[in-house]
């Protein structure tokens, strides 16, 4: 129980921790917090789900979903709503991303359904047995692949030249303008970036949660919770945090209440802010 | 010339005020005879005071609060607990705002020390926590069947059960409130949060306590919604969770991004425009969420200051003159 329990845990964990990531992504590069998020993976969800529907087979679905929210969920918000108000106050992008939200779900839900719709158990329903232990087959290629994809944004960031630029934009703005690199080209990749870490995480989630037009509200607001608790400049603070929060969240409703399982992230959320501000492995920023 | 200066802004100003209180008085003249339209026009007052205290703390000071619809909820379940259990609603209603005041402060305190987004975050959770409470301490809430059955008040022996008289009463509430807004914005707090919003760091300089006139501007905000909720719940006469689930305070905001943000009347607008346009045009509520919400994007990136601010426009290319100015 103990160990299929961590598991779920650490599987949902790696879903928060994949889309924490992109937050700290887009907060690195653009200062930005995306409340649309959660929404970016409905979006993702219903696309796929759709093309599935109309017998694409799943992995060029999943291709072309990433493509789609690349360009749409990445590009085309960066360009047309994130850019004119990227001098504003942060309250204003605040604001526009949660105007974004509600547009997006909303929009889903008049002009897609309003219903729950399954999405296919693209990973197989039969559970892998070790001796006692039963571990479910969506819980153990969630896990997989959220690695795979961390370890590979991990590459481009540390060994590729856009993803040195990346890192020169997060440390010192200022410097990187005056060495030359182009913040505005360097936030749109994060932007990009963002969109298909998210387009992942709805592929990982999709089958678990049902494709519904609010089903990212959730999964959003706790990547958020993950991201400040693990630390908003750090990629590492986002894993960490992500882990955390689907483990306490996951043994939190086994042990102790279903019904207040959001109020122990939350509360563990208010302690970390107290005694850290900048989150667990966040670092201070000027 | 200084002093006809004067007294033509003091006859405007009564001016305004006069075609306020009619607009006011004349609405039961006209819906009177609908009780659907008067229950509108009721809820849309309940709705100006929410956006009211959201622009304080949003418009005035540059916060965030989405916790909103958990202070009406606050504040409407203070008033149907209490009238419930025999209590009076002049007593409920300001032990609703001072609990939604005290929770301002206790959720402000921690994250105003940090950074804007925090404070969204914590509001946001917030919000859920109240949902949550309201939806499963079932024994004291009701859970989802809710509270039935919450009395109107009575004003000194006064009946108010009916929905005009009902109707008055948030009128007068609004119109109190809404001096009350006017003189705190025109006082030496009103200043100091204006400061605070153009530029933090100058205003600290002068000497401007941030956190405490932050912590106050979210506290009094948050009031403004608990009042709201203590009248949404005698208005309905029934309170269930679901009348304040956390996505809520997004459609707070949005209608104050619609009317204007940081603008006086831009609460009014807001509120009327996203309550009544439904009711004229015939759609779904999810068909409006979505239009409202373009419309919010589309004037935060081509007109940041909303409806109120495009009334500016009107007055200065159309009568060719500056547009009343309601605080300094």
């Amino acid at each position: 129980m103990f160990i299929q329990l961590t598991v779920s845990g650490v599987a949902i964990g790696a879903v928060y921790a994949l889309v924490a990531i992109g937050f700290t992504l887009l907060w690195q590069a653009s200062r930005t917090v995306n409340f649309a998020q959660g929404d970016f993976i409905t979006v993702s969800a219903v696309l796929m789900y759709v093309l599935v529907c109309m017998g694409v087979p799943l992995i060029w679905a999943l291709l072309i979903t990433v493509i789609a929210a690349a360009l749409l969920l990445g590009y085309v918000i960066k360009r047309g709503v994130i850019q004119p108000l990227i001098d504003r106050s942060h309250t204003t992008i605040i604001v526009a991303t949660i105007a974004l939200s509600f547009l997006a779900s909303n929009a889903i839900g008049v002009f897609w359904s309003a219903q729950c719709k399954a999405f296919p158990r693209v990973f197989g329903m039969m559970p892998y047995r070790f001796g006692s232990i039963v571990l479910s087959r969506q819980h153990v290629w969630t896990i997989v692949i959220a690695i795979i994809l961390i370890l590979a944004i991990n590459l481009f960031i540390q060994k590729t030249k856009p993803g040195k630029a990346m890192q020169a934009v997060a440390q010192n703005r200022d410097a990187a303008k005056i060495l030359g690199i182009n913040i505005s080209s360097v936030t749109t990749m994060v932007f990009v970036m963002n969109a298909v870490l998210v387009a992942f995480a709805a592929l990982l989630i999709a089958p678990v949660y049902m494709v519904r037009y609010d089903m990212g509200a959730q999964l959003g607001l706790k990547a958020f919770y993950a991201a400040t608790i693990g630390g908003f400049n750090q990629i590492r603070g986002a894993l960490l945090g992500g882990f955390l929060v689907g483990i306490i969240e996951t043994f939190s409703s086994a042990y102790l209440s279903t019904e207040y399982r959001e109020v122990f992230v939350l509360a563990v959320l208010i302690a970390v802010i107290l005694i850290r501000k900048e989150g667990l492995l966040g670092t201070e920023e000027r | 010339m200084k002093n006809r200066l004067l007294q033509r802004t003091s006859l405007q100003r009564v001016l305004r005020w006069a075609v306020f209180l009619a607009v006011l008085c004349l609405i039961p003249v006209i819906f009177g005879g609908n009780r659907y339209h008067m229950y509108v026009a009721t809820l849309t007052c309940v709705y100006i005071i929410t956006i009211m205290g959201l622009n304080l703390t949003i418009g005035y000071t540059g916060q965030i609060s989405l916790g909103h619809a958990a202070f009406m909820g606050i504040g409407a379940y203070t008033v149907a607990l209490m009238t419930l259990n025999g209590y009076s609603f002049w007593l409920a209603i300001p032990l609703g705002a001072v609990l939604t005041f005290a929770a301002g402060l206790l959720l402000g305190l921690p994250s105003l020390r940090v950074k804007h987004h925090y404070l969204a975050l914590v509001t946001l959770g917030f919000g859920t926590v109240v949902y949550l409470l309201l939806a499963n301490e079932y024994e004291i809430t009701g859970g989802f069947s809710g509270l039935p059955g919450i009395p109107r008040p009575n004003f000194f022996g006064l009946s108010l059960s009916s929905d005009i008289a009902f109707y008055f009463l948030v009128a007068a509430f609004l119109l109190v409130l809404t001096v009350l807004m006017l003189w705190i914005l025109n006082s030496r707090w009103g200043r100091a949060f204006k400061a605070i919003r153009e530029n933090d760091m100058r205003a600290e300089m002068v000497g401007v306590s941030l956190l405490t006139y932050k912590l106050l501007a979210f506290a009094i905000g948050a009031a403004y919604a608990g009042i709201a909720g203590g009248l949404l719940a005698p208005l309905m006469k029934f309170v269930d969770p679901t009348s304040f689930p956390a996505h809520e305070s997004f459609w707070f905001l949005i209608m104050l991004i619609i009317g204007g943000s940081g603008r006086f009347e831009g609460a009014f607008i807001g509120a009327i425009v996203v309550m009544l346009l439904p009711e004229f045009l015939r759609g779904t509520q999810q068909l409006f969420f979505v239009i409202f919400a373009a419309i919010t994007l589309l004037l935060l990136i081509f007109w940041p200051s909303g409806l109120a601010g495009l009334s500016d426009l009107f007055f200065r290319k159309v009568l060719r003159r500056d547009p009343p100015q309601l605080t300094k």
